[in-house]
């Protein structure tokens, strides 16, 4: 991590790692839906409704896992002052607001033929709609906080603070009754999902991950690529 | 102590209380954040009549009739420990059958559930056609088992 602070070394990695996670995200992600979308047989249940899960469960652990991020982002930021901890907090944000709510709007869509209902106040969906007000709080915190010329502090203690709504998310069905079902895949105990239906999720998870990641370095790049220019045009200025 | 870590033992210890307060609130919000009663908890007079209210449980096996206008049904709810007889008058969800789980809104009406929504609940198992129909009698219970 902190070979990565210097921003000159970091852009060298990143630009070659940006432009591999597109190529290889992109063609994982179409494969994987490609194949959902055609490969897979229906539930015996939902019938072709369920196939919406190889775009849901990805997006999902995209919208957490992207608070996670922000989260180690914090830490390193208010531990130990990483130069670029800032800027990777506010490059993640947009992108994990972007896939919670895509979360959001396809389990609306699987809800209404499934459960007979667009939007219900359960432990799950409500946790899940706050984790993406919290995005919205930080994408407005975080970019107040660099006009003011801040160093990301305040942001930080905000992005800590909102992962506590982490694990609320993924006990919410287990802790409470929810309408929505518990846990189909967990990492110790095996999945509920038959593999004839499940095969294609890989493909989708990791493809939309490498896709997220692309975005993040992007996003990150073009922050420190304007800082540049803004940094040049203060001494031409002056 | 160099201020690296004394920072890195702040925030440890500001994460390790906000957690903590998190999860006891949490804990504490268990029987409210719940989003529906089972028949268990009517049993033992958690509900009260006449309040609005969720309903959550299986629709017991051989338990849904329809009544003669065509629209109204009754059914029991259960969820191992006891049942409920729900009255609903609408159309159901697709998948609200027997051996599957449901939420019902509505009030409680001596010892008579009467919903106005019926919403049916997905278990958290997925398989193709051929499957479900063979292990379709051991699929009820599961998702209710809290």
């Amino acid at each position: 991590m902190h070979a990565l602070a210097n921003p000159a070394r970091f852009l060298r990695i990143a630009r070659p790692a940006t432009i591999w996670l597109l190529a290889v995200g992109l063609a994982l992600a179409l494969l994987g839906i490609s194949a959902g979308l055609t490969l897979t047989p229906p539930d015996y249940l939902q019938g072709e409704t369920v196939r919406i899960l190889y775009v849901h469960v990805p997006s999902a652990w995209l919208g957490m896992g992207g608070w996670l991020g922000i989260a180690a982002a914090s830490i390193s930021q208010l531990v130990w002052r990483h130069p670029l901890a800032a800027v990777a907090g506010r490059a993640v944000a947009p992108a994990g607001a972007t896939f919670a709510a895509i979360c959001l709007l396809t389990g609306s869509i699987w809800g209404r033929p499934t459960w007979g209902t667009w939007w219900e106040w359960d432990g799950r969906l409500t946790s899940m709609l706050i984790l993406f007000f919290l995005y919205l709080g930080y994408v407005a915190l975080a970019s107040a906080e660099r006009e003011r010329g801040g160093e990301g502090r305040i942001a930080a203690i905000y992005g800590l603070v909102g992962a506590v709504n982490l694990p609320i998310i993924h006990y919410s069905v287990l802790w409470w009754r929810t309408l929505h079902q518990g846990q189909s895949i967990s990492v110790t105990g095996g999945s509920s999902i038959d593999n004839a239906i499940l095969w294609p999720l890989p493909l989708t998870m990791i493809g939309f991950s490498f896709l997220f990641g692309a975005a993040v370095l992007m996003r990150m790049r073009a922050e420190l690529a304007e800082a540049k220019v803004e940094a040049r045009m203060r001494r031409l200025g002056a | 102590m160099k201020p690296k870590n004394q920072r890195l033992i702040l925030v440890a210890a500001a994460l390790f209380a906000v957690v903590a307060a998190a999860l006891l609130a949490m804990w504490g919000l268990r029987e409210q954040a719940s989003y529906f009663f089972t028949p268990a908890d009517i049993a033992a007079g958690k509900a009260s009549e006449g309040k609005a209210m969720r309903l959550g449980g299986m629709v017991q096996a051989h338990s849904i009739q329809r009544q003669g206008d065509g629209l109204t049904i009754r059914f029991v709810v259960t969820d191992g420990k006891a049942t409920t007889p729900v009255v609903y008058r609408g159309i159901v969800p697709d998948l609200f059958r027997e051996g599957s789980g449901a939420v019902a809104e509505g009030r409680l009406q001596n010892g008579t559930f009467m919903a106005d929504t019926i919403l049916a609940k997905h278990d958290e198992r997925y398989m193709p056609p051929e499957l479900g129909n063979l292990s379709a009698e051991h699929k009820a219970g599961g998702t209710l088992e809290r």
